[in-house]
């Protein structure tokens, strides 16, 4: 990216400049700015693609009425008294001291791709900039030029990414996700160029050295920037292939006891290798999980889903307590809205629900958000937010904060702009509380 | 036992490599020893900025990497080894010039010039641009009719400037949808960035404002279609507007009259330079990797261009021709400049670097094409949002996909652009790990070699004959013959690896497959 590099050296030399600053603030007790003390060392964010039914999992209304309710009235009582949720996700009902439930999202928007991009990036669409996802964002702050030293690369996705607006923005290929293809559920979790089925590693190295052998260009260009590249990438493959990071996508070295425990299916496995992601250190994970965008057979689609999603989310967060992991991730589940609390009864949707963007729920734990409360609540009928609306902004810039990244910081761009890693509520015009404080 | 003759080939395969090292006392595959064509008019200005940096210019380029140099910079296609053939046994002396003109005849031609104009005109269905799949289809439909029809430039700029209508009947209206934002500043920053190079937010805010205004009565309706919508010309006011060009001139412009026809008037007139210089600088950098003014659409004063007296000569020569986009192609093809070998030992400094060819990874719809050609089969693209549903069939090449949203891991992975802003520096040719992890160890890149018919054909064909599957193995991936050390270096392979059945062979191919030179352009 030549058009980033030299803004980007300016603003990281601005950036160290300012860190510098805010220690000599700091040890002076001075209240100025500083990046925060991060508390929280990976972000899970489970990505409920499509836009998740509120009503139907963590802000169940069973006294709205079949209108609202269809067929699903019930709701289950929780391990924290007064928190009630969805009737399918009894697992999750047990784990509720650990999360802390958002009923009051809103952006209002209805769309995929605006809500989407809103509620991955925190900017609205427009101008000429194309923002990066939080997941890129991380990896910039936590990523190869801030210590991390891993193959694994520090943003994956597990395991196809979107593609519906690029992850990485304006940050480019640097911050684009690894999406690790195949299937975790699969007797053997091929992820894509890493494990390949049937060549020893003696082979291997064979034709890695008939490749080198015969690399007549390169040897007759040594010093070309390109070939450089080339090299370097093919040494970082070369040490994930036949190193010991292929182990880590082995998940049979896993119990196959808590293996079921977390479901054996795509969605149960990828949150197993998700803690697998974090125990190495990696700093943000993405599972993708689609399927939520039920217009149609809304409900035969929560009874067949939700108890999975129940067991992989409810044992991951349990695994994660168990190992002390907790306190230091986040988990984040969510898609770009919800669905639409009434129930559209009439042909073609026959007891759907649409897109849903005025009031919907967000569900977060760990890493520095206390579990076991309750933010915001939605009125009587789910359609409106009764209390403390909470936006994207105040979201994102809380899980920025917990993992150290000021929301303040100036983030790179290929304007050389000033453009801030985030901007708040007040600064985008939208009247809120402010960051969630409440439960940090 | 098996264990030991794996030993003994990696034992092999050092020694090979330490012959390869010697290898560079072979003749060089990449130079000529003289000059096959004469110099042109693109050559003087050339050779004199490289005086001034003490370098000459480079010794030519042979003919096998003339032939996939000019194919994979047209036509985005390897040349097939008949082609190559073809053209090393050519004893004409004006080959490279007739092979250059036989290429604008291809249909690729057509498919790769259109992709980059869709790149810059950023043609998607949706987010942040949203052109939707039926409109895209037409826009995508009526470039590439511009291209193959060989549409004069400023006529070409001046429907996409002007049309009014239906995004579904008129497509070159398109333009005005495909932009992030409807305000007459946001389509202004296109219009600037598309025709002229510029990047509007560097401009002060008046001139900004200035150039805004002439596209300030584009107006937008719906219609009782899905997704139909018509740009026109609002001309509901009733005082004439005062507008300023960008070169500082003034006019009024009758309330009845579009300003958008005044704007496209001054911007094509023949005198005016700044048109046809952003075209050629462009074009430059497309077939250089690197442009006169650098980046190439980012031209202002304080980023003057390496060489003033080649930019105006490729702006007469475009104007001079009328604006027939090939002429100027094929001025730059048939230099010297472009022809020369990239292959150097002495280090370019940025202010020379337009002057030198530049090596790049392939493009990304390029190098899977490549690879599907090889693996038999060609990429299905799909997709199912937004409606209506997108279907490409698998016979259809990447490099003539329509739809900047319809995306795959690989294409994402390997760089392509966005389409969000029509920047250049969005497609990013730059490698990656993840690149390279697929490349050496995906199940995908491993079916494509061993399910290759291509690489069936050649082993069955050479029955056992190991020194013709080499050289038929070469010329199909690498476009040229083997030299003797790379020559004896595979046959030792393939005779001693003491693998199975096929997989020494295929082993030669990911080898040759996952070379810098087969994955760059050089």
């Amino acid at each position: 990216m030549p058009a980033l590099s030299p803004a980007g050296e300016t603003m990281d030399r601005k950036l160290t400049l300012s860190i510098a600053v805010s220690l000599v603030a700091i040890t002076f007790c001075s209240v100025v700015w500083a990046a925060p003390q991060a508390r929280a060392k990976s972000v899970i964010q489970i990505w409920m693609w499509g836009g998740p039914s509120q009503l139907d999992t963590f802000d169940p209304k069973p006294d709205a009425g079949y209108d609202y309710c269809g067929p699903l009235n019930k709701t289950v009582q929780t391990n924290v008294p007064g928190i009630e949720i969805g009737e399918l996700l009894p697992l999750l009902a047990q784990q509720a001291d650990k999360y802390s439930i958002i009923r009051s999202m809103t952006h209002g928007v209805n769309g995929h791709e605006t809500a989407a991009y809103m509620v991955q990036t925190g900017r609205m669409p427009g101008g000429s900039l194309v923002f990066p996802s939080v997941g890129a964002v991380v990896s910039l702050f936590k990523g190869y030029d801030h210590g991390y030293k891993s193959l694994i690369p520090p943003y994956i996705v597990l395991t196809q990414t979107q593609g519906r607006f690029s992850e990485a923005g304006f940050l480019g290929p640097k911050c684009k996700p690894f999406a690790t293809g195949g299937n975790p559920n699969a007797s053997r979790f091929e992820v894509e160029g890493i494990i390949a089925p049937g060549i020893s590693d003696d082979r291997q190295r064979a034709r890695r050295n008939l490749l080198h052998t015969l690399d007549t260009l390169g040897m007759a260009l040594p010093t070309e920037p390109v070939f450089e590249q080339l090299s370097t990438a093919e040494e970082n493959a070369y040490d994930l292939i036949l190193g010991e990071s292929s182990k880590l996508f082995d998940l049979s070295q896993e119990p196959a006891e808590l293996r079921d425990k977390y479901g054996r299916n795509t969605f149960g496995q990828s949150c197993l290798m998700a803690r697998r992601l974090v125990e190495v250190g990696v700093p943000y994970i993405t599972i993708n999980y689609g399927g939520w965008d039920t217009h149609k057979q809304h409900f035969q689609i929560m009874r067949r889903m939700l108890p999975e999603m129940d067991k992989g989310m409810a044992t991951l967060l349990q695994d994660l307590a168990d190992r002390g992991m907790l306190d230091t991730t986040i988990v984040w589940w969510g898609g770009e809205f919800g669905r639409g609390p009434r129930v559209d009864w009439e042909p073609p949707w026959n007891g759907g629900r649409n897109h849903y963007g005025q009031c919907f729920t967000h569900v977060v734990a760990g890493g520095g958000f206390q579990g076991g409360k309750v933010v915001g609540a939605s009125n009587a009928t789910g359609e409106q937010v009764a209390e403390r609306p909470v936006s994207v902004q105040d979201l994102i810039g809380s899980i920025y904060e917990l993992m150290g990244i000021d929301p303040d910081a100036p983030l790179p761009n290929p304007r050389g702009e000033h453009i801030k890693v985030l901007p708040s509520s007040e600064e985008m015009g939208i009247q809120t509380k402010g960051r969630l404080y409440e439960i940090m | 036992m098996k264990r030991n003759l794996l030993l003994i080939c990696i034992h092999v395969a050092a020694a090979a490599s330490l012959t390869g090292i010697a290898c560079a006392q072979d003749a060089s595959p990449y130079g000529a020893a003289g000059w096959p064509i004469p110099a042109n008019s693109v050559d003087a200005p050339v050779l004199a900025t490289l005086q001034t940096h003490n370098l000459a210019m480079r010794p030519p380029c042979s003919d096998e990497v003339f032939i996939r140099r000019v194919f994979i910079d047209l036509i985005g296609t390897l040349p097939q080894p008949h082609d190559v053939r073809a053209f090393l046994q050519d004893t004409s002396s004006d080959k490279r010039a007739a092979m250059i003109d036989s290429l604008f005849q291809r249909e690729e031609f057509v498919d790769y010039q259109t992709l980059k104009w869709c790149d810059l005109l950023r043609v998607k269905s949706e987010f942040p641009i949203k052109l939707w799949p039926n409109a895209v289809q037409a826009y995508h439909r009526w470039v590439r009719n511009c291209i193959r029809d060989n549409k004069p430039y400023d006529q070409f700029a001046r429907e996409l400037l002007t049309s009014s209508g239906s995004n579904f009947r008129v497509p070159p209206a398109n333009f005005y949808r495909a932009v992030q934002g409807r305000d007459p500043m946001a389509i202004a920053g296109a219009v600037a960035l598309t025709f002229m190079g510029v990047r509007l937010d560097g401009w002060p805010e008046q001139k900004q404002a200035e150039l805004a205004a002439f596209f300030s009565k584009v107006a937008y309706k719906g219609t009782r279609e899905w997704k139909e919508e018509i740009v026109y010309f609002d001309s509901s006011a009733t005082e004439p507007l005062k507008v300023t060009f960008p070169d500082g001139s003034t006019t009024a412009i009758p309330a009845q009259q579009d300003p958008r026809e005044v704007f496209a008037d001054w911007l094509t007139a023949p005198g005016n330079e700044w048109f046809a210089q952003a075209l050629a600088n462009r074009v430059w950098y497309w077939l250089m990797g690197h442009g006169i003014v650098h980046e190439p659409d980012d031209i202002r004063a304080d980023n003057p261009p390496a060489c003033p007296e080649l930019l105006t000569l490729l702006s007469k020569e475009l104007v001079g021709a009328k604006y027939d986009m090939r002429q100027l192609f094929r001025l730059i093809l048939n230099s010297r400049t472009y022809q020369q070998s990239s292959v150097a030992t002495e280090p370019v400094p940025d202010s020379a670097r337009f002057a030198c060819y530049t090596i790049r990874r392939l493009d990304a719809e390029v190098l899977i094409d490549a690879l599907c050609w090889i693996g038999g089969k060609g990429e299905e693209y799909s997709s199912p949002i937004p409606e209506p549903f997108t279907f490409t069939p698998s016979t259809q090449r990447t490099i003539a996909l329509a739809d900047g949203s319809i995306t795959s891991r690989f294409l994402e992975s390997f760089g392509r652009p966005t389409r969000d802003t029509g920047l250049a520096s969005e497609r990013s040719n730059t490698p990656s790990d993840a690149q390279r992890l697929y490349l050496i160890n995906s199940t995908d890149v491993r079916q494509k070699i061993e399910n290759s018919p291509q690489l069936r054909k050649l082993s069955d064909s050479a029955a056992g004959d190991r020194s013709r599957l080499v050289g038929d193995l070469y010329l199909l991936l690498l476009s040229r013959h083997p030299t003797p050390s790379e020559q004896s270096a595979a046959e030792e392979y393939l005779r001693s690896s003491g693998l199975q059945g096929r997989q020494a062979f295929t082993d030669l191919a990911w080898a040759l497959i996952n070379s810098k030179e087969f994955l760059c352009r050089h």
